[in-house]
């Protein structure tokens, strides 16, 4: 499966569109698209190739993706990180499309597709430029107050020696509003779904997704090895389905600040 | 002063985009009354942000839409940006459904529901970045396209290239940037409050509240479940090179003070009767934040070029 799943603007259209060529020539099984007019150039150009909608397509609702199954025929869709489980399950029974959730890795607070924090912070987001906070705009540095990491020069976070420093995202940072400082949009923590493995069978979700972008192949071994236990424990172990002791410690060295949630999955994340 | 002669800058339609905030509703219909008078042609209204704010039903919208269709203005009622639940879509639907004004589109969902219909607008919070996916969304039926808020002036131009025929461009030129969505609520989490039971904080922060680094810096401001920048977005000093870039609306944001006096500016701008650098220091007295322009060039967003 290949991911085209950035935004092509028209003076770099025709290398997205040979992506998908090439895609289809390689005998790719789908592609993952964000963009809806190469998602139309797609499924004009290659019918048979099978079209998934990406997160980055920001598709939160069954009509949004009812819409890219009505205008491409698309037969799955990954959904943005922010609907509960009870919406997920309006969603799944109310389009033919199938769907993906994330499971594991990084935790966008923002709707995904949408969210330009970082083209303001430092000129490139992931719409623009298919990366959010880029590595090129981190700085770290130690002060007597403290280590701070700074994007494009601006104060991200700063940590006392105990606290455990984390990449320095917009929506990661702690800020001041008033007399508060705090984590204004969420802390870092990574998502980790592993327990609802049951849930998202029962309300019908088909895939699950392991966040992979700029993670090692170590990373993805290991984390994925874990979700496949875990899938697999679920298949054969019917209703008694258990989270196994050192599954969570084995996917814990990969979180990011050792924290783990479920994201949008827990009843009072809103 | 240009006496007599006749700018392509006269011809740019001035927009007024839809309050992004909390008003109280007598607020909300002053506001209106005072817009009736003011050099807006085309005004959107409607909730973008939340579906908990409830101030102004949606009969109020209409009745508000009627007395500035009665006053001149052409009227749209824009969607929200963000929808999650069956509640959210609901609305959605009535809106898309009014049949008596245009509907700004701002999430495939609403594209759904008005694809096939005539004269809808593509919203700036649709990801439009190709011609190609113009071009589709005119194929069904949009007329006027909204660059989104971070557009530089290489992405316009390049889909402004093959403009479909009848589609109309706008482009944001003033206010705090919506950034970014989330299911989230940042005005109540500063509370240490729940969304669903939010007690309406966002009603207190009527240009949004401010969000500084730990540094001091002005950064962000919080709007409920949307993110703005601190800083004003402002194209003023860029009159030259967006006339240039042939567009037939710019959108201004309103803020809970002087959006009359903003419209006034940039209208006498547009016409020639007020220097640009004049224009620009008059803007920067009376908006939220202090002035950048970095989107428009291609540059982080905060920064002025």
């Amino acid at each position: 499966m290949l991911a085209v799943n950035t935004y092509p603007q028209a003076a770099t259209w025709t290398r997205w569109t040979a992506a998908i060529d090439r895609a289809a020539a390689l005998g790719a099984n789908a592609v993952i698209i964000a963009d809806a007019g190469l998602m139309r150039y797609a499924s004009h150009a290659h019918p048979k190739l099978e079209l998934h909608l990406s997160v980055q397509g920001s598709a939160t609702s069954y009509e949004a993706i009812n819409f890219f199954h009505q205008q491409f025929g698309v037969r799955r869709a990954v959904l943005p990180r922010v609907l509960s489980a009870a919406q997920v399950e309006q969603v799944v029974r109310h389009t033919p499309v199938e769907i993906e959730v994330f499971g594991f890795g990084g935790l966008c607070v923002m709707a995904e597709g949408r969210c330009s924090l970082s083209g303001y912070a430092c000129g490139e987001a992931p719409n623009t430029a298919g990366a959010c906070s880029p590595a090129w705009a981190v700085r770290w540095k130690e002060t007597p107050g403290g280590l701070e990491s700074r994007l494009n020069g601006i104060l991200i976070d700063r940590y006392a020696p105990a606290e455990r420093a984390a990449y320095p995202t917009v929506c990661k940072g702690r800020y001041r509003a008033g007399e508060d400082t705090y984590y204004a949009f969420e802390e870092p923590v990574s998502l980790n779904t592993l327990e609802l493995l049951p849930l998202f069978r029962t309300i019908g979700v088909r895939a699950v997704k392991i966040e992979g972008r700029q993670r090692s192949p170590a990373y993805v071994a290991q984390v994925t090895r874990v979700w496949r236990e875990a899938i697999d424990a679920m298949q054969s172990g019917g209703s008694s389905f258990a989270v196994k002791q050192d599954w969570p410690a084995r996917l814990a060295r990969h979180a990011e600040g050792s924290q783990c949630t479920l994201g949008a999955f827990s009843r009072p994340w809103k | 002063m240009h006496a007599g002669r006749v700018l392509p800058s006269m011809e740019m339609k001035l927009a007024l985009g839809p309050i992004l905030y909390y008003w109280p509703r007598d607020r909300v219909f002053s506001f209106y009354r005072e817009i009736a008078g003011s050099p807006a042609d085309v005004v959107y209204l409607g909730e973008v942000v939340c579906s908990r704010r409830h101030e102004v039903a949606f009969e109020d919208w209409i009745a508000i839409g009627r007395g500035l269709a009665a006053a001149g203005k052409e009227v749209v009622l824009s969607a929200q940006a963000l929808t999650e639940s069956e509640g959210d879509l609901k609305i959605l639907r009535r809106s898309t459904a009014n049949g008596i004004f245009r509907v700004e589109a701002n999430d495939w969902g609403a594209a759904r529901l008005l694809a096939g219909t005539q004269g809808w607008v593509a919203g700036p919070h649709l990801n439009v970045y190709n011609p190609a996916t113009l071009g589709m969304l005119h194929e069904l039926g949009a007329r006027r396209w909204v660059a989104p808020f971070e557009a530089t002036s290489v992405l316009v131009s390049g889909i402004l290239g093959s403009r479909p025929d009848g589609m109309q461009a706008e482009l944001f030129v003033h206010g705090r940037i919506p950034l970014a969505h989330s299911a989230r609520c940042f005005t109540a989490r500063r509370f240490n409050l729940q969304k669903e039971t939010c007690e309406y904080r966002c009603i207190d922060f009527p240009d949004g509240m401010a969000l500084d680094t730990r540094d001091g810096q002005p950064f962000l401001a919080l709007n409920g479940v949307q993110t703005q920048s601190a800083n004003a977005y402002c194209l003023i000093g860029d009159l030259r090179e967006i006339c240039a870039a042939r567009l037939d609306l710019l959108r201004i944001s309103p803020q809970s003070r002087d959006t009359v006096a903003l419209l006034q500016a940039w209208r006498r701008a547009l016409d020639g009767e007020l220097d640009v650098l004049e224009a620009r220091h008059s803007l920067r007295v009376i908006s939220t934040g202090p002035l950048a322009n970095g989107f428009w060039h291609g540059r982080p967003g905060l920064e002025t070029v």
